[in-house]
């Protein structure tokens, strides 16, 4: 391929709040741009995995290039760069942001600007990306696409009375956008002949080919034969291809240089050795600095994972090895409960992440799973100086040991209606919130920011939020770091055995609360035995909260109708069933799904 | 000995359908009763012709409300099953009977027909309390009912009761007990209440326990059941069926020992040969069947061939349901293993947690047993 004009080339993205339209308009651009009739686009193409179509939501960054025959008459080629969409996944977003020029601002008619507009925003603006919106969904009855461009201008500050109005869906207005794409986002700069430095922004691993690392080329050109150095991992390969992404396909070229946007693989076999927001240089003629922003990507989230059969232990690290291959922040190590037997600690940038990972395992892999209470990851200070970094609560010392512990903050933003400021602001108070301040958006709407320990939004805080506020309110964070916290074990006891794989952190004023509802749910949860069964919320031995299973009295069955034995079989069967879901432990049967009831302690 | 084949005739119709009730039966013209008589004397006709080396020696008609029918066609029924099946010397031939459908002139016919057991359902001898189940008869209505049954000669008579109903205390189960107990029937059986899906009962009670007496109070019926039959000269034979020696259901019985049976009617279970199925559910559709000329596909479905291990399985469930217990030498005797090779883990379980005892050969359940009798029965499946 012969050396680009860089004039002709545009690296952007799409950002958006969730749902407004991102995804939608990724397929139209790419189906008015010809690649593909829209019967040959399974809806969505960029969102890959089936996961991500369910949820409507994108986890992988997932990049095409397209060409576009302009009205002036120039062919120009794009590289859009569709970002994850998830808070958790917030530093791929900023490196994918980093491998851009420039950005789409996707705003709903209805709906107007949410946090997460606010943020992504804000994010493109400080990797010093030029932003321009549109309006999308015009088509909608609610739509007010007058209001909400002038929403865009006295909130945010970007031009918005010439905003492209749009419907993604509806396929009005594409070719406007396209139009704004090539006049309002800059052609990719840099040196060609400079030494190399190039952005990873993604990678993946295939069998055939090793790593596939995604990035940007900011300076110089990279080709086959090319031996390349990841600069933060030190890594070293030769190149054995370069090449760009066609839709759902990888198409070699010869050469990438400043300003493209493409792929290389060279025989590396571990996704770990091409971490998100390195810089890749060519080893014989290495650039001196490396580009700014990388960040070691650590998990934030962590739970046990327990095979529901100990038998398919092996399956399951054989199923979490695959996966990992793609997704280098997802951390596995093996442990052991006294309760589920052997089973691994994981790790995940969130409970998304999480939830995507438990989901893909019983998904693809067919494994049906006992998935512990999630905690983040606490710090220890011990009086003997040392600090511990702690994922499992089981394992916290001895409390004579502990000097101090410490917990992870989030900065957060919450965008709601008026009304249910107070409604909000009660919630946040009651998960420990810290009031830092609020601005009015506009008379109706407010952004309130707090402070928040992270462990009381791991739960269920994103559905309480939608709750009190009859789902307006939408939510951003950050994590800002970690603060000394009163914290302590809650341990709890069945048939007076501590339960290990129950056991959990909690903040010292919430644990008799939290104690109280865990005893409540785990009564629910647990079937009557022949004898009385004691649940028991304890912190330090000392005895807080206590249910009581009564023991069983009656369970008879009703009249057989004529001679209808199959039927009477059935309810048998249907109680037998029942008990091989259950996990033994002592003298007493806990249903498999007890050990997640952690997560469903409703705020009533 | 030639094979035995028990018979089920069901009769899905019933004057009103009570709140509670879930089986398959409801109101219907005349004419339809009709109809569906006819088509039940076909099958009765072309189903014998299967199974001629059997005999048989019971016959139960259950419904709904046989006795809701006239006496000319249970008469008809009766004659149909006579001439085509090998009717044992004195067999046991039952029907249910409701309160306010049974005359004189039927009682005399059904006598006439070969039927000599009467099973009445009762339920309460509280007013309010069978009102409360959407009974269509008051406890005087059935005192007349039973005396007319007596007065016509028959001299085994079951009357079905229920406890555990919504209003119903401790002290007005025993007083139904005493009273129906002190009319000296032959046989009772006392069921409690199950609330069962799609019933009004389930619309007004499900997930509302407070409105029934709860399982302490269910379990004193059940104990005051036992206590005051007992004091009366009945004897539990089976978890919720009492009789005068000698009075126990064979019927019944047959179904809790494996015996063979035919069901004819809308809906009826059979198990036949190692196989069970049950007939069509649909009224319009069984109708339709062309007993002659379809293939028997149409009228029987479900069918399952049992395994050695479901044969077992259902030796244990069924049998233990019998205050006798199961004998572990018929077991020996049927499936050529021994009992305790197949369940001894579970039995000694069992008999640890004082669930059940044994007798040898006996194995039966203990009173504990029997209150969680559910969970009991359910270790014996493989």
């Amino acid at each position: 391929m012969p050396s680009v004009d860089q004039n002709k080339i545009r690296n952007f993205c799409i950002i958006a709040h969730i749902d407004h339209g991102k995804s939608t308009l990724a397929d139209r651009i790419i189906e008015m741009t010809g690649l593909l009739t829209s019967r040959e686009m399974q809806s969505q193409v960029l969102d890959n995995m089936d996961l991500e179509r369910e949820r409507g939501i994108t986890i992988k960054a997932q990049t095409v290039r397209i060409i576009y025959k302009a009205r002036d008459g120039e062919e120009y080629i794009f590289n859009l760069i569709d970002t994850p969409g998830h808070v958790d996944f917030n530093y791929e977003v900023s490196r994918s942001l980093a491998a851009c020029d420039g950005a789409i601002l996707v705003v709903d008619a209805a709906q107007g600007i949410e946090a997460q507009t606010l943020a992504n925003v804000y994010l493109a603006l400080d990797h010093d990306l030029d932003v321009f919106p549109v309006i999308n969904k015009i088509d909608l009855p609610s739509a007010e696409p007058d209001r909400v461009a002038a929403e865009i201008e006295d909130v945010i500050g970007l031009e918005a009375h010439d905003a492209p109005r749009i419907s993604a869906k509806a396929g009005i207005n594409i070719e406007e956008v396209l139009e704004s794409v090539v006049k309002k986002i800059p052609a990719p700069q840099g040196d060609p002949n400079a030494p190399l430095k190039a952005l990873i922004f993604d990678s993946l691993y295939d069998s055939y080919k090793g790593v596939i690392v995604f990035c940007r080329i900011k300076e110089g050109t990279v080709r086959k034969g090319t031996v390349i150095q990841m600069m933060a991992t030190g890594a070293q390969e030769e190149v054995v291809e370069v090449g760009y992404f066609g839709p759902g396909q990888f198409i070699p070229c010869e050469e990438l240089s400043a300003g493209m946007v493409g792929y290389i693989t060279a025989s590396i076999k571990n996704v770990k050795d091409t971490a998100v927001g390195d810089t890749i240089t060519d080893k014989n003629n290495p650039c001196d600095q490396p580009l700014p922003g990388y960040k070691k990507v650590t998990s934030m989230v962590y739970c046990g994972l327990y095979p529901a059969d100990g038998a398919k232990y092996n399956d399951l690290r054989d199923a979490l090895e695959k996966l990992q291959l793609n997704d280098a922040s997802l951390f596995f190590e093996p442990e052991t409960s006294v309760a589920l037997g052997f089973g691994f600690r994981c790790g995940f940038l969130g409970l998304l992440h999480l939830e995507i990972i438990e989901e893909r395992l019983e998904r693809e892999y067919n494994l049906d799973l006992v998935t512990t209470a999630p905690g983040v990851v606490y710090r220890i200070h011990k009086k003997n100086g040392e600090m511990m970094e702690l994922t499992n609560p089981s394992n916290l010392p001895d409390p004579a040991e502990i000097e101090y512990m410490e917990e992870p903050i989030v900065s957060a933003e919450i965008m709601v209606t008026t009304e249910f400021v107070g409604a909000i602001m009660t919630l946040c108070q009651e998960r420990r919130g810290v009031y830092l301040g609020m601005e009015y958006i506009e008379t109706t709407r407010a952004l309130l920011k707090y402070e928040l320990p992270l462990n009381e939004i791991i739960y269920d805080f994103f559905d309480a939020l939608k709750s009190r506020s009859r789902g307006y309110a939408s939510f951003d964070y950050e994590i800002k770091g970690y603060e000394r916290s009163e914290l302590v074990k809650l341990d709890i006891l069945i048939n007076k055995e501590e339960i290990d794989a129950l056991s959990f952190i909690v903040h010292g004023s919430s644990a008799y609360e939290r104690g109280r509802k865990m005893c409540e749910k785990l009564k629910e949860e647990i079937p009557r035995h022949l004898f009385e069964i004691p649940i028991q919320a304890a912190v330090g031995g000392k005895i807080i909260a206590r249910e009581t299973v009564k023991a069983m009295r009656k369970d008879v069955l009703a009249k057989c109708y004529g001679g209808d034995i199959t039927r009477k079989k059935k309810l048998l069967e249907k109680q037998k069933e029942g008990k091989k879901r259950m996990r033994q432990v002592g003298s007493v049967e806990i249903p498999q799904k007890a050990f997640m009831s952690v997560l469903k302690l409703d705020e009533g | 000995m030639r094979r035995k084949l028990e018979l089920y005739i069901h009769i899905p119709f019933c004057a009103k359908k009570c709140d509670y009730c879930d089986f398959l039966s409801g109101p219907a013209a005349v004419s339809a009763q009709q109809r569906y008589v006819e088509q039940l004397i076909e099958e009765i006709a072309c189903q014998s012709a299967h199974y001629p080396e059997y005999q048989v020696p019971s016959v139960y008609l259950g419904g709904g409300t046989p006795s809701l029918l006239g006496a000319k066609e249970i008469c008809q029924i009766m004659e149909q099953v006579k001439s085509v099946f090998d009717l044992e010397e004195g067999a046991e031939v039952t029907i249910e009977a409701n309160p306010g459908t049974v005359t004189m002139e039927k009682l005399k016919a059904w006598k006439e027909s070969g039927i000599n057991r009467i099973s009445i359902g009762l339920q309460s001898a509280d007013d309010v309390e069978l009102k409360n189940l959407g009974r269509i008869h008051t406890y005087d209505e059935f005192l007349k009912t039973y005396q007319r049954v007596r007065q016509a000669g028959f001299g085994n008579v079951n009357i079905d009761l229920m406890s555990a109903l919504p209003g119903q205390t401790l002290s007005s189960w025993r007083s139904t007990l005493k009273k129906v107990g002190r009319l000296k029937p032959e046989h009772i059986s006392a069921y409690s209440l199950a609330i069962e899906e799609g019933t009004p009962f389930y619309q007004q009670y499900h997930g509302h326990p407070e409105l029934l007496p709860d399982e302490d109070e269910e379990r004193e019926m059940y104990y005051a059941t036992k206590q005051i039959l007992h004091d009366m000269g009945f004897s539990r034979y089976e978890i919720s069926n009492y009789a005068k020696a000698g009075r126990e259901c064979r019927h019944n019985i047959g179904y809790w020992t494996g015996t063979e049976y035919l069901g004819l009617g809308l809906g009826s279970s059979s198990y036949i040969r190692g196989i069970r199925f049950h007939n069509e559910e649909d009224l319009g559709k069984y109708c339709r069947i062309r007993m002659k000329e379809d293939s028997d596909d149409r009228l029987h479905q479900g069918h399952l061939r049992l395994t050695d291990k479901e044969k077992m399985e259902e030796f244990m469930f069924l049998g233990l349901r019998m205050m006798r217990g199961v004998s572990g030498s018929e077991f020996l005797k049927r499936f050529g293993v021994n009992m305790w090779n197949v369940y001894g883990d579970v039995l000694t379980k069992l008999m640890e947690n004082h669930l059940i005892e044994a007798d040898s050969p006996f194995v039966r359940l203990t009173d504990f047993g029997i209150d969680i009798s559910n969970y009991v029965l359910s270790e014996f499946l493989l």
